[in-house]
């Protein structure tokens, strides 16, 4: 028979691990109780097809979508940055270096990750956007493109990373194989390693996705405050994120529907980390069948 | 036979395209750093890190945004650190193979994917007004706690994981109980796993800034805080407030808070290399 003790410990263990549980029910009740009032007030037409956000202008309008192209604008800029040099740093080092250069290079790359944000996006705001206004002309003082680049260095470590234990669980045989044809390294690692891969690949390309539609204080810094419907990268633009640190720093009183709409444009962000997370765990799972 | 030359030639030119995007990606960083130490070194001395914040650029200081850091770091880490090792230690050692557990796990793989903004929409419906916290000390550092739970949950997981099977049998055939084993062996075993999990962990809290400013951290906080209760601001939050003013002179003063910021971080994380590394060796079971 167990002991008391023994029996409440293991209680009060779980309910520790509950607590993440709670966090979870906790998001989803906070998320949808709020935008509840919001979409009471407000058509979820109006809110999906309206072309101009101004919930804090005398004129009101609350169509998300401006600020969905500027969500959408900067992740597109980090993700095409990101996605070419991560996977060809990954390949690089789990086909090409050696062990000595590898273990030098990884922790400086992980640097790269433990960078707080807000340090990234004065880098963006005081070295990047006066270098892309030096060199292509209408770049404004607030851009996507600054700030989108930006990101994309900093979800290298994400892509980079991911991809090369992707890589490296690629078995031996394999390479083998294809040297025994007499492929060279390069045939052999984007023709069979790179394809083998390719689902922990993706999996990685979606993460580093995930991260840059949450991110927050480079877009707020350095893309700037003004909803804007465009897909001109030279343009400032404003992302959900940045609109909710926007109105956060306001004086909102609580229960107005300028303050709901922070929620609403959660619930937004929300949506779509849940559904980019939710694709890279079935891809994941994909994976994992296919070497064991 | 030219289609030999052009594969072996595209070979070794990848082997350079490979070190140029390497290399690329930690020039970038090095850059950086460079501006941040040319723009921000000299702005560093004793005043600055003992000054309340100030209209005027030159007389402002970032003492009321490092206590707050300390703070938040010294609360969150009393918050978060027993729940994830009580978690963690829960889904490794006791329920590895029930419903509860196997919820727990998939929850944790979902909520490390939540962009902290959102938590920072939590922590405003919760700790700010339901527990009515207001924007406090203390709901900063529950929310920051949520936030890191699952990175700390993970890594005791993976620090157990890699303690041997015979350990815990040479318990149990002692006569200890599985509390005893854990509590007294196990996590022993495993806890430079864990140390190094928290320090990683918690140099991400530090460095976090929006879902501080959803709950409504201050940007200007002329007092440093002595109760958890007190209103607040950190570092990110300062540098932020600079670094949105049209005024060069703040943007070399959030250049110096920049600097102190990394300076933590970075002896953070080389803390948690280090003893990564140590570890790593330590154990060879």
């Amino acid at each position: 028979m167990k002991r008391t003790g023994e029996i409440i410990i293991e209680k009060i263990l779980a309910l520790c691990g509950l607590v993440t549980v709670l966090t979870t029910a906790g998001i989803i009740w906070v998320l949808f109780s709020e935008s509840w009032g919001f979409f009471k007030i407000v058509p979820l037409r109006d809110f999906l097809f309206d072309t101009e956000w101004t919930p804090l202008f005398s004129e009101k309008r609350y169509g998300i979508l401006p600020l969905l192209a500027g969500t959408f604008l900067t992740t597109a800029i980090a993700v095409i940055t990101a996605v070419p040099l991560g996977i060809t740093i990954a390949v690089y080092l789990s086909e090409y270096a050696n062990r000595g250069f590898r273990n030098r290079i990884k922790p400086v790359l992980e640097l790269l990750a433990a960078v707080p944000t807000v340090v990234y996006g004065f880098f963006a705001l005081t070295v990047v956007t006066p270098f892309l206004q030096s060199i292509i002309p209408g770049v404004g003082s607030f851009n996507a493109l600054s700030a989108g680049l930006v990101m994309g260095v900093m979800i290298i470590p994400v892509i980079s990373s991911l991809s090369e234990d992707a890589l490296t669980a690629v078995p031996k045989s394999l390479r083998e194989a294809s040297y025994g044809m007499g492929a060279t390294r390069f045939q052999t690692a984007f023709k069979v390693v790179v394809p083998a891969a390719a689902s922990g690949i993706m999996v990685s390309v979606i993460l580093g996705l995930a991260r840059a539609v949450g991110e927050t204080m480079v877009v707020a810094i350095a893309a700037g405050q003004q909803p804007n419907l465009t897909f001109d990268p030279r343009q400032g633009v404003e992302t959900i994120t940045a609109y909710i640190v926007q109105v956060s720093l306001g004086d909102v009183p609580h229960q107005s529907l300028e303050y709901k709409t922070i929620f609403a444009a959660g619930i937004t962000l929300f949506f779509f980390t849940f559904l980019l997370n939710n694709v890279s765990f079935w891809l994941k799972k994909k994976y994992q069948e296919r070497y064991e | 036979m030219s289609n030999i030359r052009t594969n072996r030639l595209l070979d070794s030119m990848f082997k350079y395209v490979g070190i140029a995007c390497t290399l690329l990606a930690i020039g970038v960083l090095a850059i950086f750093l460079g501006d941040i130490l040319i723009q921000g070194i000299r702005r560093i001395d004793w005043s600055f890190l003992t000054s309340l914040p100030s209209r005027r650029a030159e007389r402002a200081g970032i003492l009321p945004a490092w206590t707050g850091t300390a703070w938040i770091l010294g609360l969150t880490a009393i918050i978060a650190i027993p729940l994830g090792i009580s978690a963690g230690s829960y889904l490794q050692e006791y329920g590895t193979k029930n419903r509860l557990a196997y919820i727990i796990e998939l929850n944790i793989a979902n909520l490390a994917g939540v962009p902290s903004i959102i938590y920072g929409l939590l922590g405003l419906q919760v700790f700010v007004r339901l527990f009515a916290f207001g924007g406090s000390l203390l709901a900063g550092a529950f929310t920051l706690s949520l936030l890191i739970l699952p990175v700390i949950i993970v890594a005791t997981r993976e620090a157990l994981k890699a303690v041997p099977n015979s350990l815990r049998e040479a318990s149990y055939g002692m006569g200890a109980t599985k509390w005893q084993t854990t509590w007294l062996q196990v996590l022993p075993a495993a806890s430079g796993g864990i140390l190094t999990g928290i320090i990683l962990a918690l140099s991400r809290a530090i460095g976090e800034t929006a879902p501080l400013i959803v709950i409504g951290a201050l940007a200007y906080v002329p007092f440093v805080a002595d109760s958890p209760m007190d209103e607040f601001t950190v570092l990110p939050i300062q540098i932020f407030n600079w670094v949105s003013r049209p005024q060069a002179a703040f943007l070399v003063n959030a250049a110096a808070a920049i600097i102190i910021l990394l300076g933590i971080t970075f002896v953070m994380n080389g803390i948690a290399i280090y003893l990564r590394n140590r570890w790593q060796k330590k154990i060879s079971w």
